[in-house]
This record gives C-alpha cells, structure tokens and sequence, in this order.
C-alpha cells in the first residue's frame, strides 16, 4: 500500500511537493515569528488567514477537478456542498460564542433577535466539535450521495446535470436567506469568538488554521492523486471520453460516478469548514449560482485533468481577484467572463497546458 | 456489488441455441427499424448480416446488448438470460462484447490502457480503486496485442492510430473481454486488404470457442469467412442460408440491384 503512495511520483516531483509544503507550513509561520517586523522579509499576521482562503479555494478546484476533468461532468453547483461545510462549522461556532454575545443569551444573537426563546432541534449537537466534525464529513458526502444516485441513475449528463447543479444551488440560497430557516437569513453567520478554546482574534489561532489547511490541501491531494492514477482513475477518464464503451465492457458507470461524485463533495465539504473560521463568515451568497460557476472557472483556467492544474487555476483567478476587488472592482466580472471566453476557445487545456507546450515532450511512461 | 459474475458458465445452451430473436420490434416514431425480426444463432456458429444501409443491423445490436429497448418480442441469451431486463454492464457480464460500427476506443488511453480496461475481471469501484494487474493479466494483454499486431504501439495514445488499428484495438478489446458471444458491427471498414484478410483469419480462427455475429457490406470479406448468411431488410430476414444460395436469391437480388 505505501510502496503504491510512493509511486504516485518521481522523486524530482516529490521533492518538489514537500519543498513547497515546507515552505508554507514552517518557512512561512518561521518569518513571521522570527524576522522582525520591520523587516521586508517579515511575514505579517493577516497574510495567514488570506493564503488559509486561498487554500480553501485550492481544495475546491481540486474536487472540482475530479468530476469535471476527469470524469467530464460538470458540476455548477459545488458552492452548495462547500456552505454545507461552512455551515456546519458556523454553527458550532456559534454555539462556541456562549453567552458572550451582543444579547448575553444562550442562543445566537440572530435568533434572540427573531424572539426565539429555544434552539431548534437541528442545531442540537452542534455544542459538540466531535459532532460538528462528523457533520462535516457526513452531510456534505451524504447529500451528494442522494442527489448523484438519483441524477446517474436517471442518466442525467452534460449541460442538463450542470442545469440541475444550478437550480438546486440556487434553491438552497434562496431558502436559507429565508429567517425562519434558522441559519441567520441573509446575514448568515458571523461574529465568532473562538475555537476549540482558542480565540480567532489570535494570531496563533489564525496561523494553526493555515497550517492544518495546508496540510489537509496536501493529503487531499495525495488521496486524489492517487486514485487517478489507478484504474479507476483510468475508467473515469474512459466514461469522460466514450461511456457507452465502458459500460459494454462490463462498467457500472452509476457506480463509477456516484463514488466521485460523492468524493468531491466530501472535499468540498471540508474545504468550506475551513474557511469559515479563517473567513469568519458564512453567508447564503456563498450558493449564489455565480459563486459555482466561478469555482469551475479556477478549473478551467488552471487547466483540467492534471490536478496540479487546478491548485494552480484557484490561485491565479483568485489572486486576480484579491488585485481586482482593490484596483478596480467594477470590471471584475468583465474580467472573469473575458479571461474564460479566450481560456475556453484558444487554451482549452489552461495554464498547464501553455506551460506544458514550453516543456519538452511528455515521455510516455508505463502505466502500473 | 459483489454479485457481479467473473465467469458465467450458467447460459443455458442446452438446445443448441446462444442467441435467441423473436418477433423482434422496434420503432423510431412510427417508423419501424426492426418489423418482427427472428433470428437464431446456435452456439460456436460464425455467422454474416448482410443487409442495404437502414436494414435494422446496427439496431439489432442495440437491442442485443441493452441499448434500445424492443417495443415487442424477445431476446434471450441462452435459454436463461432475458435480456430486454438486463442493464448493457450485466448483459457484457453475462458474456456478449460487441463492436461498435463507428470503432470506439478510448482515445486518451495508451492501447494498453485500453485493453486493461476490457479485460475480464472484477469491475467494481472498490477494486479499481485498489487492485493492479497481475503478472498472469499482463501475460494475456501482452498475447492480444500480439493477436492485434500493436505490440509496437503498446504504449501510443488510442488517438494516434490509424483507422484500421483502432477497429483492431477494439477487436483485441472484445478478446481480453472473453466473452461467449461477439457482435462485430462493420469490422473491415477503412482496412487495407492485408488487413482484411488478417482479419477475416481472426475471426475464422475464433469461431468454435465463440459465437460471433458478423455485420458487414464488404462481400469478398464475407464470401471468406462465411458458412451461413442472414439478409436483413426492412427491419426483418429477408433470406437465410449459404452464400451461393443467398447471392442467387432473386428476392435479394432485388434489394440490393432494385436500390
Ligand atoms: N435512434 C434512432 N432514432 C431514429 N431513427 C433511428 C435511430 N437509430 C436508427 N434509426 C433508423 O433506423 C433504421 C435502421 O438503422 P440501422 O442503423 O440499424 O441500420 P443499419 O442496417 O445498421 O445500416 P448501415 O448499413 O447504414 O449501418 C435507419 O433508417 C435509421 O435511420
Ligand atoms: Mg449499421
């Protein structure tokens, strides 16, 4: 089984990997604590819970990747299995706030506000960080789950799944902006105070959760490496490019589909629990049909079916972003439509693509 | 899951019959493809479809292997196997590999890929997920790509191969599936005559261990592998018996010189 893991890479690609996990989960914490702040080289504070949302971001694309580059299903809902993480995660960071809140109740303050005098029943548990953790990695996988077998099974594909992805993304926003929902409407959740103890005004806080992200981006990325390059990983890129062949040779596609399916939401799910605290805010915008929509952009850019691909797709639109939202925000979504249209019609395979064009040659290698 | 058959020795063949057609019927808005089709094909026979453009022989795939259901009639896979029930993945479990008309390989697959995938073994997520070719699995794919004459393009993308090798590489693709029964829509389009006749002693030299099913419009390649001959027109059998017989036929002759 290790041996497998080990031969998911050369040695020049796995040094690579680890430097750069080195480099983001010790170098950078090392320049923030040790060089000064004075010093150009010093690392500053908010710099952690803005590369944190970025990593975040890095493991969508990466879910993302697994269903519609390699499997050729495009979701454009996703943004619903990431706030059902972050959601999740909110409310047991609202429970965390305890009486510390603007009304000094028991009850999140949004609810006091509505005049609720009891929690509703679907928050209970959610004192419970184990709960919260099981929630996580359930509900999210669970809802996909249901959702796909129904959509596979009925051979639901191409743009009508995409179609459906997005009603049942915008569903879901309209209906939690609803009050009576009970998830704090269209302000969401917001003003946490801390987690597992630790206050999420600290620093420290902040940094730890950047750290775990990282780390979870890498072994997120090491299991999905992983089963893309086994044979599953080959029948999937096989329903992608010809599904009736694969299921004359004896393939329960549904099956095949349902399982990655269910896998991307599982990582998408964790993806939005970490940011929530990094964020500290979730919101049902966060389901708008645009949000998703962009998500498959970050894939399309970075370049489909490599996985490295979308790590690096997430980074660029959203660094584009980060710049946009400051220089000039009104031109932002100009910018994300025009960048897809000429990503799209001239650079079909993104970024890696362009960058794989400079390389040499790829050498075919045997597959194991 | 697990109920998935690796070998299925349960067709019941005991009157001779692999493949059973009655009163077949299939209509494409009002317009009938296939009109009371019957047909029989006995076990370890090689048999011919001929038949003029629109006949119903790719149709008649379709309904064999799960892919268009029959609005009337029956299909039986041995005496046992019903296969207007049967899902396309439990109909190739149960032992029929078919060869599309317009060859469909996996284009992004090395030709060894492709074979990895159509090989008969286990097919659920689970070991997918997790098992890898055997010594024994790699002896066996190494021999097809023998058979197929790719030993050199092991290694090519599906994509890069000429017309002619990618209907091999399908070919070889229904080998390593090891099925009883082989459906091979259109197997000499866009080959070279060698490769004709390569094929031709292919499929000559499977016939026995395996019932095949051969539709083809390329009439020196059927008068050379052919002992018995179907004409299918207008969605049913037309004629039915030797080469000779069936080409001196005037009711043939009709069809094929009338249009
Ligand atoms: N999905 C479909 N919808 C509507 N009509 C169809 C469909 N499939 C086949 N047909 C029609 O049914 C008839 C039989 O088609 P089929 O493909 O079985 O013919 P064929 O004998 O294989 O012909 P060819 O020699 O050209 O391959 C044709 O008239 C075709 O247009
Ligand atoms: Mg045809």
């Amino acid at each position: 089984m290790i041996r497998k893991f080990i031969h998911l890479h050369s040695l020049r690609e796995w040094l690579f990997i680890f430097t750069i996990l080195a480099i983001a989960t010790v170098l950078l914490p090392l320049f923030n604590i040790l060089v000064p702040e004075e010093s150009v080289l010093h690392v500053p504070n908010y710099m952690f819970a803005l590369m944190g949302k970025y990593l975040c971001y890095a493991l969508v694309a990466l879910a993302i990747d697994l269903i519609w580059g390699y499997t050729g299903i495009l979701s454009l809902g996703h943004g619903v299995f990431f706030s059902a993480g972050g959601y999740a995660m909110g409310m047991y960071l609202m429970r965390s706030v305890g009486k510390e809140g603007v009304y000094k109740s028991d009850l999140p303050d949004f609810m006091v506000f509505l005049d609720w005098k009891e929690l509703p029943w679907y928050w209970y548990g959610f004192d419970s960080f184990i709960f919260t953790l099981l929630v996580i990695l359930i509900l999210p996988a669970l809802f996909a789950f249901t959702f796909g077998y129904f959509a596979f099974k009925s051979r639901i594909k191409g743009v009508y799944f995409a179609i459906i992805t997005q009603a049942m993304t915008f569903a879901l926003m309209l209906l939690f902006f609803r009050n009576e929902t009970g998830f704090g409407g269209n302000n969401g959740l917001t003003d946490f105070k801390r987690i597992l103890g630790y206050s999420l005004q600290e620093p420290s806080t902040k940094m730890s959760l950047y750290i775990i992200t990282a780390i979870i981006l890498f072994l997120s990325y090491i299991l999905s490496r992983y089963v893309v390059q086994s044979k599953l990983g080959r029948v999937l890129t096989a329903i992608r490019d010809a599904e009736s062949r694969v299921m004359f040779s004896g393939y329960n596609t549904v099956h095949y589909k349902l399982f990655i399916w269910t896998l991307s939401a599982f990582l998408c799910g964790i993806a939005g629990a970490l940011y929530v605290p990094q964020v500290g805010i979730i919101n049902p915008s966060e389901m708008q049909p645009s949000n998703s929509i962009e998500m498959a952009i970050w894939v399309a850019v970075g370049g489909r079916g490599t996985l490295s691909g979308a790590l690096v797709g997430a980074g660029l639109v959203n660094g584009a972003k980060s710049w946009f939202t400051v220089a000039a925000p009104d031109y932002w979504l100009y910018f994300l439509g025009t960048l897809f249209i000429v990503v799209t019609l001239y650079f079909p395979k993104g970024f890696t693509g362009i960058f794989a064009r400079f390389n040499s040659k790829e050498k075919s290698k045997e597959s194991t | 899951m697990t109920g998935v058959h690796i070998k299925d020795d349960s067709i019941d063949t005991t009157h001779g019959c692999i493949l059973y057609l009655e009163e077949v019927t299939v209509s494409f808005d009002g317009f009938k493809a296939l009109n009371d089709l019957n047909l029989y094909i006995d076990d370890g026979e090689l048999r011919c479809i001929i038949g003029p453009n629109g006949a119903g022989k790719t149709t008649m795939m379709d309904v064999i292997t799960g892919k268009t259901r029959p609005d009337y009639g029956t299909v039986f896979f041995g005496q046992n196997h019903d296969l207007t029930k049967m899902t396309e993945y439990e109909i190739s479990h149960a032992g029929i590999g078919r060869k599309f008309q317009k060859p469909t390989v996996f284009l992004n697959h090395t030709v060894f890929e492709n074979l990895e995938l159509a090989l008969h073994t286990q097919k659920d997520v689970w070991q997918s997920l997790t098992q890898s070719l055997t010594g024994e699995q790699r002896d066996i794919i190494d021999e097809d790509m023998e058979t197929i004459g790719l030993k050199e393009q092991k290694y090519l993308r599906a994509g890069l191969l000429s017309h002619g090798q990618k209907q091999w590489l399908e070919i070889g693709m229904l080998l390593v599936q090891d099925p009883r029964l082989l459906l091979i829509d259109e197997p000499v389009a866009g080959m070279t005559h060698q490769e004709t006749e390569h094929t031709a002693e292919l499929l000559k030299s499977l016939a026995g261990k395996h019932s095949i099913v051969v539709v083809e419009h390329e009439m020196d390649f059927i008068r050379s592998i052919a002992n018995r001959v179907t004409v299918l027109h207008e969605g049913h059998v037309l004629a039915d018996g030797k080469m000779e017989d069936v080409q001196n036929d005037p009711k043939v002759i009709e069809v094929y010189l009338g249009s």
